[in-house]
């Protein structure tokens, strides 16, 4: 039991939050668990985060990402919760709060993965259930950019249909082996893939956002403004 | 596709099958059927395709994304305490439901968590937010049975706790009430005796129900054995709340998850049902709420005295990191993968709604069932459009 799987990556920052103390307390119960899986999916396991008392990531290899699915469903993790994409790189567009008449703003742009990290502009995200322990695992995956391509999973877990049909749509993510890959959502004929960072959100575009007119602070702001920076 | 060896499941089949044979002897021609987008037995705008052999459903497909509004992007460019408007209108029967699990996940991240009082009395509003929902589900199941009466006794209940919510928060259908580290606002004077009155007339409301609807003839013959999901298929679709329940899984997040909200304050049970058919979802909901009514008396009483909002900047900034919080809401499994980059909106937030899943398990059930039965099957399927399509 001594198998230490807690281990950030390099791309993730420690958290300034409060819950992440020097002397977090340990979580037995979901230390064993993140064992277990990690030793029944092997070298597939590029990555694993545990966060005492709150959730456990995994990040595995793009080539066993349905041998993953398989081997956790046998571990008792039965029930499909979600399975979804995120794309990380940061918004050209920002909040959608530029001022149009102002020159271009320069962003940082560089590509900074979350948990277990990552070295791919999308990641494709999961999250299965162990019904009776209420344990869950987000299991996340690498997806190549220049050909983002998956295997399916809705042969594994068959409430992955949908969800990899919504995330096709959305991100322009292709999954092998998915019996229909239809819209959900929007039109056919509907090009751009939405929730891409680098789509813009039109309704951002055509009319700025009134948010930026208010600039004039609100009286008696002022000291409530320093306590919060 | 494993079935489970239930007798009552493997009798359906059977008769099921039996049909098939006599269909397919006479060789009767298929015919597609659309039901919806717009159609009085449809909640909202839900469309289903289904492909006829007689009165027999051989497959059938819903199509969602009349009602799709692209939250996962707004979030993007929202601060955190917007967020809560947005998601207010996912399930817009159990609005304050909705914006829990979101700033649950806010507080996680940053580390802060609500006073007791305020944790109270979140509680409290989630629960009266499901009652509010769930009585409306119950009057409304009476309607796609040709039953008109339920609905009226519905709306004149769920009035009432409609009230309540409104004069706890100010609004009736969209509170965004609850704020990173507690509420906006205490409660009312005159709310906690005016909630166990309310709380007594919607146990009336259940008994009403349930000798009206739940003994009647004809609601059991057209409920009972029909629409039949067992527990492993279920859980592959990741069905959850009542449905999931009523197919024998002992599970309610309220219970079994360690949340900073008072359901553990509270003595209640969690109803299951071995069936997994129309009757026992519709059969959970309505014992839910009984077991609701008695959370909020309980909570009530033992309410705590304290501040409702703790030490939180005025600007909220959530620290770096990634957070799922979900909770049980009157739909099922409703949770939000939120992904934080450390500013004051988050950088993606993917919201995992129940009536998302539980639509997604129709392809696979409508199967072979009859066309009268594809509405009693959805009806006690219970999604709100907007869960679906977010």
């Amino acid at each position: 039991m001594l198998l230490i799987t807690t281990k950030l990556s390099e791309g993730v920052f420690p958290l300034s939050s409060a819950t992440d103390t020097t002397e977090a307390p340990r979580d037995e119960r979901r230390e064993s668990e993140l064992a277990r899986v990690i030793e029944a999916l092997g070298a597939n396991v590029v990555d694993s985060l545990l966060k005492p008392n709150d959730d456990m990531w995994i990040r595995v290899t793009a080539e066993s990402w349905r041998a993953t699915g398989e081997t956790l469903k046998s571990l008792g993790y039965s029930y499909f919760c979600f399975l979804s994409a995120i794309d990380w790189m940061p918004s050209p567009f920002g909040k959608g709060e530029d001022d149009p008449t102002a020159p271009a703003v320069e962003r940082d742009n560089t590509i900074k993965q979350g948990y277990t990290g990552g070295a791919t502009r999308f990641q494709i995200l999961a999250r299965v259930t162990q019904p009776f322990s209420s344990l869950g695992i987000n299991i996340k995956v690498d997806v190549d950019d220049n050909a983002p391509v998956i295997d399916s999973w809705s042969s594994v877990y068959a409430g992955a249909n949908w969800h990899e049909r919504e995330t096709h749509e959305m991100f322009g993510i292709g999954f092998n082996g998915h019996p229909d890959l239809r819209n959900m959502y929007l039109p056919t004929d509907f090009e751009g893939y939405p929730l891409r960072k680098d789509f813009p959100l039109l309704a951002r575009i055509v009319k700025p956002w009134p948010g930026i007119v208010d600039v004039e602070p609100l009286p008696g702001d002022d000291s409530e403004e320093g306590e919060a920076s | 596709m494993t079935m489970l060896g239930d007798r009552q499941q493997l009798a359906y089949i059977a008769s099921q099958a039996a049909d098939a044979r006599v269909n397919v002897e006479l060789e009767t021609e298929g015919m597609t059927l659309n039901i919806g987008p717009q159609h009085p037995a449809t909640h909202g705008t839900l469309r289903i395709i289904a492909r006829l052999d007689g009165e027999q459903v051989l497959w059938a497909e819903p199509s969602a994304g009349y009602m799709h509004r692209g939250y996962e992007k707004l979030t993007e460019v929202r601060t955190y305490p917007q967020v809560t408007a947005l998601v207010n209108r996912i399930d817009w029967l159990g609005s304050f439901a909705n914006e829990v699990p979101f700033i649950l996940g806010a507080e996680k991240l940053m580390g802060v968590e609500a006073p007791a009082r305020a944790q109270h009395i979140r509680t409290i509003l989630f629960e009266l937010s499901r009652i509010a929902n769930v009585s409306l589900f119950l009057g409304d199941l009476g309607v796609q049975l040709g039953a008109v009466t339920p609905v009226f006794f519905a709306f004149r209940d769920r009035e009432y706790v409609l009230n309540l919510i409104e004069g706890a928060t100010g609004g009736r259908f969209h509170p965004n009430f609850d704020r990173i580290g507690g509420l906006k606002d205490d409660l009312p004077a005159g709310f906690i005796e005016e909630t166990h009155s309310v709380m007594k007339k919607l146990r009336n409301f259940c008994d009403e129900i349930e000798n009206l609807l739940f003994g009647n003839e004809i609601f059991q013959s057209r409920t009972r054995g029909i629409g039949v999901i067992p527990k492993d298929v279920a859980l592959q679709y990741g069905l959850s709340g009542a449905n999931l329940r009523a197919s024998g899984v002992d599970w309610d997040l309220r219970r079994d998850q360690d949340l900073p909200m008072a359901w553990n304050k509270a003595d209640w049970k969690v109803i299951t049902h071995p069936d997994g058919d129309s009757f026992a979802r519709c059969w959970v909901r309505l014992q839910e709420v009984r077991e609701s009514t008695k959370i909020v008396d309980q909570l009530l009483d033992t309410l705590p005295a304290g501040p409702v909002m703790a030490k939180v900047p005025k600007i909220i900034k959530v620290p770096e990191g990634e957070a799922f919080v979900s909770t049980e809401n009157p739909l099922g499994e409703m949770g939000y993968y939120v992904v934080s980059q450390g500013d004051q909106g988050p950088f993606r937030v993917k919201i995992r709604s129940a009536s998302f899943n539980n639509i997604s398990i129709v392809p696979w059930l409508l199967k072979g069932v009859y066309v009268p039965d594809i509405i009693t099957i959805l009806a006690s399927l219970y999604f709100i459009l907007g869960d679906i399509d977010r």
